[in-house]
């Protein structure tokens, strides 16, 4: 490469660099081409999981879906209970998350963030983040459900919490941690307690943030299955009970696509294409707060 | 305030200031500890999972010792438990998954700094990441109904006339094409897994600082130059952490895995055949599973939790250590 | 109509009687055999219809419901194998019977129509052990004149979970296959020589659809909603017998019920000129000392419903509904086992 700047002063080294400045367009134009066929590959499957989803799913979107509980082999029916049942585990799952998410989020913010046990929160929540879900399904199966004897839709929920707490955790102290440090003067000059301060002055500054991460982490816990198949178990009927088995969508989706009754695997589909379009919007809701917050700010 | 009042106020005044002080320094106190408790669950969470798995797996250790983890068997019938097999398909289809997905992050995070015209960064950084957001349920799905059969009809059949005769690496690609298998697993993780790379490879590039990339566009570097010499350099630690956050992920990944590897615990050279991972070994026997079966399950849990802990520690170090060179810079 | 009404005003009585806690219908989880799935699912659909009351019953497989029962986070299990009396004994479990039904080889290969592929017992443990590995092979050949078979490589596929079909299956294959029974054995999994695990007769069934030159094997039902090729097998007779209700059937007759502990019988390779060699009965499983005695009686009050409502949904569906007599011993053994 160097040798290429140099000027040269006879043809024959022009020569040579000619040839040398062909090889490098050549290379370049290549790993262009290359970036390119490389989002597009990323772009092509995108649209392709997404065009499966949607064309085998539209074949089971209809008020049944929304309004009947799952079959019988070779029924008809729709994911009532499954829908309400995934929507009740999330909530709880949500809420617990939240409080302690936001809760352990403020103190690596405000309170420990530079201290050694900060630190070391802060590092194995990121790890948290990514820890395998089946995992923490074990814990909770271990922990709970082999303790009480009983499947229960609120150890699906729990489990789902745990899932929960690192992503908001992790929005939380990013977020509080981007509030300017004169807005926390300002107020405790006032002679206003610190946990006032954080409530009413520090929260509202990261609001929009933190919401964010509660939504991600929402739009993760949805799909979510693996965690719930040894905690929340199944249910063929509606059931209200937390303390007993509840169906979920993600659950019945993998009972019913492995399932030889095409009337189940078409209900499969339709919950696949429900989950992702509420996962997606989800997804874009988050991204809009974010955006919409930061172009205020600027 | 205090002037106007009688003196005979003043020193209740005071003390009405001093107690809510006081009170105020309770609720503080109060405040601090409900917060500093979550944290601390945080951390406690994170021990709990690893010792109770480990406990869980205590009868299996003392059962089959350190031999667990080096022993083929997989023998509910008669009671032998080894880990190897597992262990092995866990690696093997999680690097298949690092082989394609690593050079398409690379050339994605390009695309999405150095290619694309400004308009069209936004809009394609975003459907990446929607990748992500896609539940691995339906990445199973889609892989058995769509790629399953694609994979068994066109692609093994291919890799098998191919590439099986060959020497070295030909024993990989033999075996009969039904699209299950290590490889499809593989390559469909390496699609689950890629805007988690990408994006991670994305932000680091976007921390180069501009003056470095302009000295060397000044130089007359072509785009690839600037990338491959300045840029990659300058983020190297941090790619390589992206690189590892993908690949723990990857070998966590449980329902779509379970979909597509076949489930079957049987050590096969062929990336072909059927096989199974730790985590779909886990999702599809711990239901039924009793004694040390069972026992022998959380042990292989305990051990998927240690590695994906020390590649994803690995990770946020190498991450890590580019945000620190920020701040120092 | 009038039993339900009947079994209705029971339900009601009942829930008077153990007061608010279960002034809704009752509502029950059990889980187990995937073998029975199609027909518990039904019967729980019209049971709920004709009561009220709900039977959850999640098919995980016999191993799990097995597992499920003994950890107590299920009100009854269920299983395709029976526990031996000591096994029951150990748990504090009974035992009865549910179904009858059969176990068939599905496969899927080109040309071949259902009930037109022939094979012997000894011929499928070979081709499970991975020592026939092509259609043509000969062995195939000999016992299925005139039906020309492709050079095609054969793929097992055999249950991931612990299965009760797995059970049955293997089981014949020890009766008929010395050389199974001291290589793989019995049991609800076995350690497979070749092949590819799907998780339950679901599982299996979408991977034989799916998988040209395969072999399966699946509860019948699973075989006939699929449209699947199913076989012809030879049974103790030396008769090569279809799947179907009535071959079920002279198998099941055989049985000698009335001096099976606990219902422990197994009913494989059943003699007889009409028997299908893979008859195979499921069995719950519930406490003899119920804690909670209300859920166990609700579990029984389905299954008595169950055996004098449903035997037609179990026809429909190729089951064989229990024989009056069998029912009768079964209503005897819950009287002198279950303490309610």
């Amino acid at each position: 490469m160097n040798s290429a700047v140099i000027p040269a002063p006879d043809a024959g080294k022009a020569a040579v660099e000619r040839r040398l400045y062909f090889r490098r367009t050549v290379v370049n134009r290549l790993a262009l081409v290359l970036g390119c066929a490389a989002a597009l590959f990323g772009l092509v499957f995108l649209f392709w999981i997404l065009w499966t989803t949607l064309s085998y799913g539209l074949k089971g979107v209809n008020l049944d879906l929304f309004t009947k509980m799952t079959p019988a082999p070779m029924s008809a029916g729709g994911l009532l209970n499954a829908f309400f049942g995934s929507a009740v585990i999330c909530l709880i799952a949500i809420v617990i998350g939240s409080l302690l998410g936001v809760a352990a989020g403020t103190w690596l913010a405000e309170y420990a963030g530079n201290k050694r046990i900060g630190t070391v929160t802060r590092f194995i929540n990121d790890i948290l983040i990514s820890a395998p879900s089946i995992v923490i399904g074990l814990f909770v199966a271990i922990v709970i459900v082999m303790q009480f004897k009983q499947y229960s839709a609120l150890a699906g929920a729990i489990a789902l919490a745990l899932l929960v707490i690192p992503v908001v955790v992790r929005t939380t102290d990013e977020m509080l941690r981007l509030v300017p440090g004169q807005m926390r003067e300002a107020a405790l000059s006032l002679g206003v307690p610190q946990w006032k301060v954080t409530m009413q002055v520090l929260y509202r500054a990261a609001l929009p943030g933190i919401v964010t991460g509660i939504l991600l982490a929402l739009a993760r816990i949805t799909g979510e299955t693996a965690p719930l198949l040894f905690t929340a178990f199944g249910n063929q009927y509606w059931s209200t009970d937390l303390l007993k088995p509840m169906a979920s969508v993600p659950v019945v989706m993998y009972q019913f696509v492995g399932s030889p009754y095409e009337s189940w695997q078409t209900l499969a589909w339709a919950g696949a294409l429900v989950l992702t379009v509420f996962v997606l919007l989800l997804s874009l809701l988050a991204r809009a707060i974010l955006l919409r917050n930061k172009t205020s700010h600027d | 305030m205090a002037a106007s009042s009688p003196a005979a106020a003043l020193p209740a005044a005071v003390i009405d200031a001093s107690r809510r002080a006081e009170r105020d320094a309770r609720a503080d106190k109060l405040f601090r500890g409900l917060l500093a408790a979550a944290g601390i669950f945080v951390l406690v969470t994170l021990i709990g999972i690893a010792l109770s798995m480990l406990w869980g797996g205590r009868e299996a250790l003392a059962q089959f010792g350190i031999g667990f983890f080096f022993s083929a068997e997989w023998d509910p019938v008669n009671q032998k438990f080894g880990a190897l097999i597992p262990i092995y398909g866990t690696l093997v289809s999680a690097l298949i998954a690092m082989l394609i997905a690593v050079p398409v992050s690379f050339g994605i995070a390009l695309f999405l700094t150095e290619i694309a015209p400004n308009w069209l960064r936004g809009p394609v950084a975003s459907a990446i990441e929607l990748l992500a957001g896609i539940p691995s349920i339906i990445y199973g799905m889609w892989g058995l109904f769509v790629f399953v059969p694609l994979v068994g009809e066109h692609v093994a059949p291919w890799l098998n006339d191919h590439l099986g005769s060959w020497p070295l690496i030909g024993p990989l690609f033999t075996g009969p094409p039904l699209g299950i298998g290590m490889l499809t697993a593989g390559f469909v993780l390496a699609i689950m897994v890629i805007p988690f790379i990408s994006s991670v490879m994305r932000e680091v590039f976007l921390t180069v600082p501009t003056r470095l990339k302009e000295s060397a566009y000044a130089l007359g570097s072509t785009k690839w130059e600037v990338v491959w010499d300045i840029v990659l350099p300058y983020t190297r630690t941090a790619v390589v952490g992206g690189v590892f956050l993908g690949f723990g992920r990857a070998l966590g990944e449980t329902m779509a895995v379970a979909y597509l590897v076949g489930n079957s615990v049987k050590f096969t050279p062929s990336l072909l055949e059927p096989s199974t991972t730790i985590a779909a070994l886990i999702a599809n026997d711990f239901n039924e599973s009793t004694g040390l079966h069972r026992s022998s399950l959380l042990l292989l849990g305990f051990v998927l939790f240690v590695v994906t802990f020390i590649v994803l520690a690995a990770a946020r170090l190498m991450l890590l250590r580019l945000s620190r060179k920020e701040g120092n810079a | 109509m009038l039993t339900s009404i009947k079994t209705r005003f029971v339900a009601v009585g009942l829930a008077t009687v153990l007061g608010a806690a279960s002034a809704q219908a009752a509502d029950i989880t059990g889980a187990g055999a995937t073998f029975i799935y199609p027909i518990l699912s039904k019967w729980s659909d019209s049971y709920n219809n004709a009561t009220g009351n709900k039977i959850n019953y999640q098919s995980i497989g016999s191993g799990g419901g097995i597992t499920q029962i003994k950890a107590g986070t299920v009100s009854f299990g269920s299983s395709d194998k029976p526990l031996t009396p000591q096994e029951l004994d150990e748990a504090g479990l009974a035992q009865f019977p549910s179904v009858i039904g059969g176990v068939v080889p599905v496969v899927n290969v080109e040309g071949v129509e259902a009930g037109k592929l022939k094979f012997t017992g000894p011929l499928l443990a070979d081709i499970y052990q991975g020592k026939i590995k092509k259609w043509n092979d000969p062995a195939i050949a000999q016992v299925n004149p005139g039906v020309t078979l492709a050079d095609a490589n054969i793929t097992v596929v055999h249950r991931s979970d612990g299965s009760g079909t797995t059970f049955n299956f293997t089981n014949y294959l020890s009766k008929v296959s010395p050389e199974w029974k001291s290589k793989a054995g019995e049991g609800t999994t076995v350690s497979w020589p070749v092949g590819v695990g799907g998780k339950g007769n679901e599982g299996v069934a979408a991977y034989v659809k799916q998988i040209k030159g395969s072999i399966g094997y699946v509860e019948l039902a699973y075989a006939l909603q699929n449209k699947m090729t199913y076989t012809a097998l030879q049974n103790s007779a030396g008769q090569f017998v279809l799947p179907s209700l009535a071959s079920f059937q002279a198998a099941a007759a055989s049985a000698d019920w009335k001096n099976a502990k606990d219902f422990h019988l197994v009913i494989t390779n059943a003699p007889g000129e009409n028997s299908w060699p893979i008859t195979a009965t499921n069995f719950i499983l519930v406490y003899k000392q119920p804690k909670d005695s209300a859920a166990a009686k609700s579990v029984l009050d389905f299954f008595k419903w169950a055996y004098e409502n449903g035997a037609k949904q179990a026809e429909e569906l190729d089951y064989v509904p229990l024989p009056k007599s069998l029912v009768e011993q079964i209503e005897a053994y819950w009287q002198a086992e279950v303490k309610l």
